[in-house]
């Protein structure tokens, strides 16, 4: 799979797709699995990064989520944006249809 | 048309009950990831960025009206109003969820459809020319050999673990409109001198990673013995091909790494043992039952011109472009094939809304004898429109977005869904086929280009058949960053070619550019009559390279 988490990069996400049908999700800091780029927990760092996979990853995730991953995010002014085209596609919606995915309720 | 027996009936149902129970049991818990993954792939399940998509077999193209209206059905109530026809004559959804999948595969089964055979490391769906009974000079019509070639492969014991997928492609006429040469098999209809009807093989083509134009194994295979020959195909392939490395699985590299000639003893001394058993000749009663149900539809007898025909093509310029570009002669007097561009100018190859596939039905089952075929360059067609009825038709259409007068121009590009959809890709395709198409919007450019065949893959894969492309696109990633690569000179047809690069890839930025570049090109270098291909085989590479790169 092309464009996930660059060797060396500062701050990660988790993101998976939801079981019951395919929702991009993403890790938050209240342990749970959210829809929202924006509530996605970000971690500094790469034993953070490995430390928040294994949280998403508890024995029960395949109960839930289609294989997790971390990906790298960069820091813009206040605010966190995925680095690649990739996750920047799963977190809003195809770039051909603003009608579809998450950017259509934004 | 082919009809299903009660065996098919009975094989589709227990097949969807079966994936009912495994998607229970994996929304329960009760099955891992792991072990759903192979059964979802094998019922057309995929997971791409942003849901599942399902992809549904429409077997070598050919659809009723009510199986249509079924497509559209589908997209209102599963999904979000659209779907996506595909380069292997299949339609895929993009969004439908996992819990609701088993019902809308038992809405399929109500009108013979189902998600079988279309992933999945089986032989795949078999494809055929979208004018299969409709086109002059046929020699016969291709389904009929591609439905026994589908009751012979379906669930085959042999053919359930193959080393990868498997696609089989057929055309019954010399003008190649399946790229059966860019298929593991690829079969053309042929007649003897004695006048009897086989078929000629070609083994080993295929795109991906390793691209390879089909060698021909066979020149005339006899009727009753084609399921033997393919046999023996399959069984060379399922020894001999590897399995070690999925790139590498496939029967091309077989092929290519046992050498043609080789590879065509072997698979002629596996043909005479199973030619001599018997076992797999297929019986004359068996072909006739099946041609039946391809047998041509009620014509009615029509003179071959119409008088209302030629006066709304003089009063009606629009009318009349969409004749010249996307209206085909038919083989019976007073009839002609209409191809509906799903390639409007700005919009996303190969989709089609609820609607535009209910009008489609509709127009289908009033001027088309209930017919509709899904081509693999991702547009539709009705096969047999009167002339009388072309008018009402083309109207229809245009009130609908269905009229865009651009078959086989630059506009009516192919492109896979890419980065926009799909898990495995590197660049976005759909983007590139609207600005392309928006840069050459204009009609009358488009016919002075002539005929351009842009095929846009967003990974190696090549699902946009871009090593075919006369110019291919293949966007390839760089550190997070979308760059295409540009290949010139491929062909799909009876002269089937891969491309070959131009050189480095070109940012989102500059490919569009880049592409008017190569198009210029042609204009300027191309002598009376020559189209894009032409030019570019006889001036070859340089120029065009030149161009690019200065
Ligand atoms: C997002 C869903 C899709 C996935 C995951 C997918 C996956 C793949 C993969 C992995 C291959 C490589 C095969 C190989 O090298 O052996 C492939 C090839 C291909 N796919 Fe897709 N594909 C998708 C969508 C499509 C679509 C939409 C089309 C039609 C427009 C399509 C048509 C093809 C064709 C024609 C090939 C070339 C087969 C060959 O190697 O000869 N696929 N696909
Ligand atoms: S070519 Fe690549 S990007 Fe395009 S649909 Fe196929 S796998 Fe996806």
């Amino acid at each position: 799979m092309a464009q996930h988490a660059a060797k060396g990069a500062r701050f990660q996400a988790v993101t998976a797709n939801r079981l019951s049908d395919g929702e991009v999700v993403y890790w938050a800091a209240d342990n749970r699995w959210v829809e929202g780029f924006s509530e996605a927990e970000i971690a500094d760092g790469a034993d953070a990064a490995e430390a928040l996979l294994a949280r998403a990853m508890p024995a029960d995730f395949e109960a839930y989520v289609l294989e997790p991953y971390l990906f790298e995010v960069l820091e813009d002014a206040s605010f966190y944006k995925p680095a690649s085209v990739r996750e920047t596609i799963r977190a809003a919606g195809p770039t051909v249809r603003l009608d579809l995915g998450k950017q259509a309720g934004a | 048309m082919y009809r299903y027996d009660e065996f098919d009936h009975k094989l589709v149902a227990d097949r969807v009950d079966q994936f009912r129970g495994q998607v229970e049991r994996r929304v329960s818990g009760a099955l891992t990831e792991d072990q759903f993954k192979p059964l979802r792939l094998m019922n057309g399940v995929y997971l791409q960025l942003h849901a599942y998509m399902l992809r549904v077999a429409i077997p070598y193209g050919t659809l009723r009206s009510e199986q249509m209206r079924m497509l559209a059905h589908i997209a209102r109530k599963y999904d979000r109003g659209y779907g996506h026809f595909t380069t292997r004559q299949n339609i895929q959804y993009n969004w439908p969820a996992l819990d609701q999948i088993p019902d809308l595969l038992d809405e399929l089964a109500s009108v013979e459809m189902h998600a079988i055979q279309t992933s999945g490391n089986c032989i795949r769906n078999v494809t055929s020319d979208q004018y299969a009974g409709a086109i002059n000079d046929e020699i016969e019509d291709p389904r009929i050999i591609s439905e026994i070639i589908r009751q012979w492969s379906t669930f085959h014991p042999e053919f359930t673990y193959l080393p990868r997928k498997f696609k089989i492609a057929v055309t019954g006429h010399v003008n190649d409109r399946a790229a059966i040469k860019l298929h593991d098999i690829g079969i053309v209809v042929k007649q003897n001198d004695a006048g009897e009807v086989g078929y000629e093989v070609h083994v080993g083509g295929g795109q991906g990673r390793t691209p390879f134009v089909a060698k021909k194994m066979n020149a005339f295979v006899p009727k009753a013995k084609l399921l033997a020959y393919l046999e023996a195909v399959m069984r060379v392939y399922n020894m001999l091909g590897r399995r070690d490395n999925s790139y590498k699985a496939r029967i091309k590299i077989l092929v290519h790494e046992t050498g043609e000639d080789e590879m065509r003893r072997l698979v002629e001394a596996e043909f005479a043992k199973i030619d001599a058993s018997q076992m797999l000749t297929v019986p004359q009663e068996e072909i006739d039952r099946i041609s039946a149900y391809f047998a041509p539809p009620a014509f009615e007898t029509l003179p071959a011109d119409s008088d209302g025909f030629t006066k709304a093509q003089t009063a009606d310029a629009d009318f009349a472009r969409f004749v010249r570009a996307n209206v085909v002669a038919h083989k019976q007097a007073g009839y002609a094939i209409v191809n509906i561009s799903l390639k409007p100018i700005g919009g996303v190859p190969g989709d089609a809304t609820d609607a535009q596939m209910d009008v489609i039905a509709d127009l289908a089952e009033h001027y088309s004898l209930d017919e509709v075929r899904v081509t693999h360059e991702q547009n539709l067609v009705l096969p047999h429109v009167q002339l009388d009825d072309l008018k009402t038709v083309y109207d229809v259409l245009a009130a609908n977005q269905l009229a865009t007068a651009n078959l086989g121009l630059i506009s009516d590009q192919i492109a896979c869904p890419g980065l926009d959809y799909c898990n495995l890709a590197n660049a976005r395709s759909i983007p590139l086929a609207q600005e392309i198409s928006e840069r050459f919007a204009d009609l009358d450019r488009q016919y002075d280009i002539g005929e351009l065949k842009i095929k846009i893959s967003g990974c190696i894969n090549a699902c946009g058949h871009h090593h075919v492309g006369h110019i291919g696109i293949l966007g390839v990633d760089k550190k997070g960053t979308e760059f295409y690569q540009i290949s010139l000179g491929g062909a799909a047809d009876e002269n089937a070619a891969i491309g070959q690069i131009t050189g480095r890839a070109f940012t989102e930025e500059d490919i569009v550019d880049a592409i008017e570049t190569v198009v210029t090109t042609y204009t300027d270098l191309r002598t009376d009559g020559e189209r894009f291909i032409d030019t570019y085989n006889r001036v070859g590479m340089e120029p065009f390279k030149e161009r690019l790169y200065d």
